[in-house]
């Protein structure tokens, strides 16, 4: 491998670590939601954007300071995802696991119709807070707002990890999790867990979102990042967080990867593709994903 | 004495027609349907068409997410399927589109056989997303293999001609949906008064249990992917004849929504509830449509947000009768019925 070929190679790694870092971040907000009311939040890529759009509204319309809207966006999808957690799903608590899918995916249609009509289908470039000035590090080209991603994607995952492991909040999560009956007995509050957990899911979604709208601008087919994000989640398992971020890496630096050496041959859309193709075959063979807790039933 | 809908036996039961005011209601039913071209415009011929093929779409959907309780996402991908297959055996081969139509069905059962094949040990959730990331991969195809579907330029699709007759005419085309629809209401209906729609809801409401008492739900499981993207296939097929053109666009993850809302508004797992659905879920954006007309003199930009005010109503439409009325109209229209079948006693 010649010099420049490696520096290619390099600048793909670095690409796929940058848009695995996104997805680890949304796939965070998955995780956070199903590890403690093992409901699977088909809207959160829509969660995402609704967090995205309202910090471009206030940044933008308001002419409000970037660190300010941050975190007024913050208080925001908490209040959304609490919501949406006592408005929606409270009512469908006991219901099959087709009606739960159901209604995030018309939670999921109904938000990004939202966005659509409030703002339009036109891509928006979200103004960058950062220098414009790209930096170097060993030779590699990097962009502020794409050091800000992997960054932030690091402190998140710490912080998620330690409060899981380390809080007496994140126990009372994890048990709730485990057994809802038998968490409500110990006395826990498991409407109290339920919220927090739809309130940090959803801010670790406008995280993303406004990552993912410095780096690409924002328009409403970015929710459907949240699908994408979904070989990611089930790579790592739906229930580990270190899985959710490890699977987001895997999936981000192999779409670059195939999409620098594949797509001369497949096309474009490759990148995309090769993800789900991966599901695919993970789910064939492993049909509770590589991580995911195991529950056998032979029919 | 025996009151209300009381019966003796299973036979009773079984019965598609429980009463014979049922029978009557439908024939009056039917003909109406039968004599609405003639007295119709263009505009609603046209929208009753894409009303049977949405009802033949639904039909299959109902079939493996409400009878057999196997979660699909992929919709639609069975649609473009049938819809790709047949116009392009009719481009390509020259295949009649009498010919075309169950051949665009079975070539979509043959891909739901496909797909069935890694979802057999999946549930809820996972099968969810392998169904979505079916839909991915078709949608892909279509899009990159500009060879054979000229990618996102869309296909035009030749005019059907049934056994020599040209269905020249949206009218034409009308009464054959219609009578394409009704064959796949009877056998929809008659499915579940046999063994394979039994063995369906079998491992529906439990799998495990269905296994126990002699269930193949292997065989069973794949038999219902196959049967609903049979439906898809002529659907998508009839759809691609409707439009006179077909392209990736038409063929999007909304439109699976769409027929998931339609077959949830109408009552998962019934029949009739199918037809409801499709009613109420056509019903709906015209209105909102002739609302927007009225009001698009005072707020002009409404009518660039259209699309997503219908699929926004979607969305809200699912949530609703999920959280107020989960067994949707055809729930509803039961408990109305039993309400006054007892009237005034509505405690039975």
């Amino acid at each position: 491998m010649d010099s420049t070929s490696f520096h290619i190679f390099s600048q793909l790694m670095l690409s796929g670590v940058i848009a695995g870092s996104i997805y680890g971040l949304i796939a965070l907000g998955f995780v956070v939601i199903y590890k403690s009311t093992t409901v699977v939040n088909f809207a959160q890529g829509e969660i995402m954007m609704l967090g995205a759009y309202f910090c471009y509204y206030l940044v933008v319309t308001h002419h409000i300071p970037f660190l300010p809207a941050f975190v007024m966006t913050l208080v925001f999808s908490a209040l959304l995802g609490i919501l949406v957690e006592m408005l929606i799903l409270r009512p469908m608590i006991g219901e099959p696991i087709f009606s739960v899918i159901m209604i995030t995916v018309g939670l999921a249609t109904l938000l990004r119709s939202i966005v659509g009509f409030v703002w339009g289908h036109e891509t928006l470039p979200f103004p960058s807070p950062f220098e414009d000035a790209t930096f170097e590090v060993f030779g590699l080209v990097v962009a502020p707002a794409e050091a800000a991603t992997i960054v932030s994607a690091l402190v998140l995952f710490l912080a998620l990890f330690a409060f899981f492991k380390y809080s007496k909040l994140g126990l009372a999560t994890r048990a709730t999790a485990f057994d809802q009956r038998w968490a409500f007995l110990m006395g826990i509050s498991v409407r109290k867990i339920f919220s927090l957990a739809w309130a940090m899911s959803a801010m670790v979604a406008a995280v993303g979102g406004i990552l993912l709208g410095l780096v690409g601008g924002l328009e409403p087919n970015m929710s459907f990042i949240g699908m994408k994000v979904f070989p990611a989640v089930v790579l790592g398992g739906l229930e580990s967080i270190v899985g959710a971020v490890v699977g987001g890496l895997v999936i981000g630096v192999s779409e670059s990867l195939a999409g620098g050496y594949l797509s001369n041959w497949l096309g474009s859309g490759v990148k995309e593709l090769c993800a789900f193709c991966v599901l695919l075959i993970v789910l064939m063979f492993r049909p509770y994903g590589l991580f995911g807790k195991e529950e056998i039933i032979r029919v | 004495m025996p009151s209300g809908n009381y019966k003796t036996s299973y036979r009773d039961d079984a019965k598609i027609f429980q009463t014979i005011w049922v029978k009557a209601w439908l024939f009056v039913f039917l003909a109406l349907l039968l004599v609405f071209p003639f007295f119709a415009g263009k505009y609603l011929i046209y929208l009753a068409n894409l009303m049977g093929i949405a009802v033949i779409g639904v039909l299959g959907l109902n079939i493996l997410t409400g009878y057999t309780g196997q979660i699909s996402l992929g919709h639609s991908a069975f649609l473009a399927l049938g819809a790709y297959a047949s116009t392009l055996l009719t481009l390509r081969l020259g295949v009649p589109f009498w010919l075309s139509m169950p051949l665009a069905g079975l070539f979509s059962a043959l891909c739901g056989l496909l797909l069935a094949l890694p979802c057999l040990r999946l549930r809820g959730l996972y099968l969810a997303i392998v169904t979505f990331a079916f839909y991915f991969i078709v949608e892909y195809t279509i899009i990159h293999w500009n060879g054979l579907t000229n990618g996102t330029g869309g296909l035009t699709v030749p005019e059907p001609n049934i056994v020599g007759l040209a269905v020249d005419s949206d009218r034409k085309l009308y009464f054959l949906i219609l009578g394409l629809a009704i064959l796949g209401l009877i056998f929809a209906k008659n499915l579940f008064r046999t063994e394979a729609g039994r063995a369906f809801i079998a491992i529906r409401d439990n799998d495990v249990a269905a296994e126990v008492i002699g269930v193949n739900v292997v065989r069973y499981k794949i038999l219902a992917f196959m049967v609903c993207s049979f439906y898809a296939g002529v659907a998508g097929s009839l759809y691609a004849v409707t439009l006179n053109f077909i392209g990736p666009e038409h063929f999007t993850f909304l439109m699976t929504i769409e027929y998931l809302a339609m077959g949830l508004v109408g009552g998962i797992g019934t029949i009739a509830g199918s037809v409801f659905g499709v009613l109420f879920m056509t019903a709906l954006p015209e209105a909102i449509r002739m609302l927007r007309d009225a009001l698009s003199s005072h707020y002009p930009f409404l009518v660039s947000r259209m699309s997503d005010l219908q699929s926004g109503l979607y969305g809200l439409t699912i949530i609703l009768f999920l959280i107020f009325e989960p067994t949707g109209l055809f729930g509803l229209w039961l408990r109305i019925k039993n309400y006054w079948l007892a009237w005034p006693y509505s405690y039975r």
